[in-house]
């Protein structure tokens, strides 16, 4: 059962707020960023052969483009401090891939502790026309995990995303699990206090 | 089908092609490596856009001529790909089979910043690889290049 974490209100502040960025954001036709995508697994594939090296491969490189992509939203978004997980997850959601992608996604199915939950995609431009063989346990889009998990690193949490369900894979909706690991301490911040 | 105005912010495209030149150049030599790479990739694209631009057209007859193919693919396809059709289309005067593309910003080349080691790399190699792959595609094949030109603009050569 779905679980509000968030008030109605906060949460449709940043829908309001993901969609006036993206309204700003100079754009491009989705159809050559998705083929450009499709290019680049077809590449991986090729490359790398086995397919869980393929998953890796392309969380990697979501970890690299998260760790660069987190200045631009925190520039642009305005978005400070998360005063808790629900939050963050509440702006990675309704600003992060709205901004970036244009797409809305839902946050469900919370722990207990407040420390895992669901991402649901709707809508996903990195799969469009694509069909994957059956029984092939690719994760096609699992560059966005690492997106994820590498933009949260920068502001010192420790996460794992991964893909539980994938319209590629016969699933009806894309969900991507979200876990929070531990709040990272920043040792160098440590230092400068101590002088 | 996808509806062909679907929009994605071009920091999401930045990004990812960024990443897509890093992959390969760790995995390459030189920078002509870099772009046969670029090329190669954007070969498949091509292939599939032309797929789907004809699907989504309606089309029913294959061009025929050279003209009407490269007229077909610098506004019809290049709009579907980079909302725009390109800037020109032009014969050379000296070589009877050879045209030139000119795409002044072309999308690959506003974002990538070449590191040093790799100087001579040009980007556009990737449009230049998906036109290829269209007009192979179209039982054109072409040798296409891209130049850069003394203006910030990019010039895809084809020789079909």
């Amino acid at each position: 059962s779905k679980q509000r974490s968030m008030s109605s209100a906060s949460s449709n502040a940043n829908a309001r707020l993901g969609e006036q960025i993206w309204q700003k954001m100079p754009k491009m036709n989705a159809e050559f960023f998705t083929l450009t995508y499709g290019s680049l697994v077809v590449q991986l594939v090729k490359d790398l052969e086995d397919v869980q090296k393929v998953n890796e491969q392309l969380e990697k490189m979501g970890h690299s483009i998260g760790m660069r992509l987190v200045d631009e939203f925190l520039a642009k978004s305005g978005v400070t401090n998360c005063s808790d997980f629900a939050e963050t997850a509440d702006v990675i959601a309704k600003v992060a891939f709205k901004m970036f992608l244009g797409v809305a996604v839902d946050v469900t199915s919370w722990n207990a502790e407040k420390t895992a939950c669901s991402l649901l995609l709707y809508d996903n431009p990195l799969a469009d026309y694509v069909e994957l063989p059956v029984n092939v346990d690719l994760y096609y889009s699992n560059i966005l995990c690492g997106v994820i998990r590498g933009a949260l690193e920068m502001v010192q949490l420790r996460v794992e995303a991964y893909f539980v369900r994938d319209t590629l894979r016969g699933d009806d909706v894309n969900e991507i699990r979200l876990e929070l690991k531990e709040r990272i301490k920043d040792e160098m911040a440590e230092e400068y206090r101590r002088e | 089908m996808r509806d062909a105005d679907r929009h994605v912010s071009r920091s999401a495209f930045a990004y990812l092609f960024s990443e897509m030149v890093q992959y390969h150049t760790s995995r390459i030599r030189s920078a002509g490596e870099l772009e046969l790479k670029l090329h190669e990739v954007g070969q498949r694209v091509g292939a599939k856009t032309l797929e789907l631009v004809t699907i989504r057209e309606k089309l029913m007859k294959r061009e025929s001529g050279v003209i009407e193919m490269l007229q077909f693919v610098s506004s019809t396809c290049w709009k579907s790909l980079f909302g725009k059709v390109a800037d020109s289309l032009e014969r050379s005067t000296d070589c009877g089979n050879e045209y030139m593309i000119h795409e002044f910003e072309p999308i690959t080349n506003c974002f990538v910043s070449i590191p040093t080691d790799l100087g001579h790399l040009n980007c556009a190699a990737y449009i230049a690889g998906i036109l290829a792959g269209m007009l192979d595609c179209a039982h054109f094949p072409a040798v296409v290049s891209a130049h850069a030109m003394p203006a910030p603009d990019s010039e895809p050569h084809c020789y079909a």
